[in-house]
Order: structure tokens, then sequence, then C-alpha cells
């Protein structure tokens, strides 16, 4: 793989509107590892709702708090590490919206379309503070629909 | 996010345009849901053709519409879906509770 091994980090402010900043280094990293359009998508949008959560729930808005991405590609692998410098939450907590009776609620479908488009989604959390989230995805699954095989 | 609507046959058309993601367009589309039903429109077309981008809290705030709309009496219908848009819909089994149209006709007939 002719990018193996490629490193790419960027820190931002907790403003809502950064998201799309790391969001479009996603999608173009993945592009260029020859993920296919659709695939490099998915991984824009876990990578959206990975980066809103770190700035609403783990920074709540501070924008005086950070948010990191790192994204490696190390064979045919994209990891993509978020942290936040917030109080840590439970993800186990987060209610699943696939329950009939979350159907209907406004919210809490983040860590879900995160757990769809990626391989794998673990949480860690600093004892000093800060939550980060590591997600995995295998590039060479072509069309990058691990999800697709859940759609 | 852009809307404009207009009325047909005592259904609000309203066209949405561009991202409806967290701080950017969740919100409006509460607003003009809101403003809506406020002025007594409670069969609604939202027509998503133009909507570029859509994340969670833009998701939420749909089910949300539907909610405000629903607890009027009324209904809340989708028009032109783009292709991840539905896809979203399906993986959250929303496109369950959502009536969805391709054409603006059939949809008008519908309510």
């Amino acid at each position: 793989m002719e990018r193996d091994g490629e490193r790419i980090e960027i820190t931002i402010s907790s403003r809502f509107e950064n998201i799309e900043l790391v969001q479009v280094i996603a999608e173009h990293l993945c592009e260029n590892a020859g993920l296919d359009e659709d695939g490099s998508h998915w991984i824009g949008m876990a990578v959206r709702e990975a980066v809103a959560n770190a700035i609403k729930h783990g920074n709540r808005l501070d924008v005086s708090k950070k948010v990191n991405a790192t994204f490696t590609l190390r064979d045919y692998e994209l990891e993509i590490r978020i942290s936040d410098e917030g109080d840590g939450f439970d993800p186990d907590k987060v209610s699943d919206p696939l329950n009939p009776q979350n159907l209907m609620k406004t919210s809490g479908r983040g860590i879900f379309y995160m757990r769809t488009f990626m391989d794998a989604v673990q949480y860690s959390f600093n004892p000093d503070g800060g939550t980060s989230l590591v997600m995995t995805k295998n590039l060479a699954k072509g069309s990058g629909l691990a999800s697709s095989s859940k759609l | 996010m852009k809307a404009t609507s207009h009325n047909v046959n005592g259904v609000e058309i309203i066209k949405l345009d561009g991202k409806i993601t967290i701080g950017s367009g969740d919100q409006q589309l509460r607003e003009v849901i809101g403003n809506a039903v406020t002025q007594g429109n409670i069969k609604i077309l939202l027509d998503m053709g133009g909507v570029t981008t859509i994340d969670s809290s833009g998701i939420g705030e749909l089910v949300g519409s539907y909610t405000t709309v629903a607890n009027r009496g009324g209904k809340l219908k989708l028009l032109h879906l783009p292709a991840k848009l539905n896809e979203l819909l399906h993986v959250t089994q929303l496109i369950t509770v959502f009536e969805v149209y391709e054409n603006e006709p059939d949809a008008l007939a519908s309510f």
C-alpha cells in the first residue's frame, strides 16, 4: 500500500463549525487510500459523529478545550483516534436506538452510526480526564462497507 | 440550510436545501416546522431533495418534527429522499416511521 504508515493529526477547538474540517480530512485520506466515494463518505460520517460527541458531550462546548483527531494508515487498516478533554461518560449507558421504546427519541444515534460504519469502536478514559475513542476500518474490503453488510 | 415553502391544496410543501447537521440546520429545521404548525399547517411534505449532508442531530430533528406535527393531529411526510439519507433511515429503522415518496403528485394524493 503506497500510503502505508501515513499519519495525519489535527487539533481543533470545541466549535461545531470545525467538525467538517476533520470529516473532510478523513474522507480525503480514505479516497487517497483507494476507498470508493461511498465508503469514504460513511467513514467521514463516523468521524463527524465522534467529533460532535467530543465537542458536545466531552468538552461541553467549552471552546478553550481541544479535540484531537489522529488518523493512521497501517496495513490497509485505518485507525482513527478522537480525544477530548472532558469528564468522560459511560458508553454502555447510551440506549439502543433500535429498541422500539427509543425509536422516536430525538437523540442517541451517533454512537450507533459509528458502530454501523466502522469495524470497531472502543472508548478509553484517561484517569486525569479526557476520553479517547478509537475506531478502526479495514480498507481492503473495497467499498468500505463492512457497514453495507449491516444495512 | 435554506427552507422555502408553498401550499398546494392544504399541504405545506417545505423544500430543504443544504446541511442539516449539529449546529447548522438542526435547530433551523425545528423552527421551520414549529412555525408551520403554529400557522395551522399540519399536513407537511418535506422535500429533502436538496439536502447535501445530514447527521444524527439532523435525523433527530426529523424525528422531533414528525412528533411535533403528529401531536397536532397532522402528518409529516418525506419527498425526494437522497440515497444516503435513505440508508441512514434504514439502519435506524426510522424508515418504518416515515412515509416516503419519490414524486410530488403521489405524495400530495396521500394526504
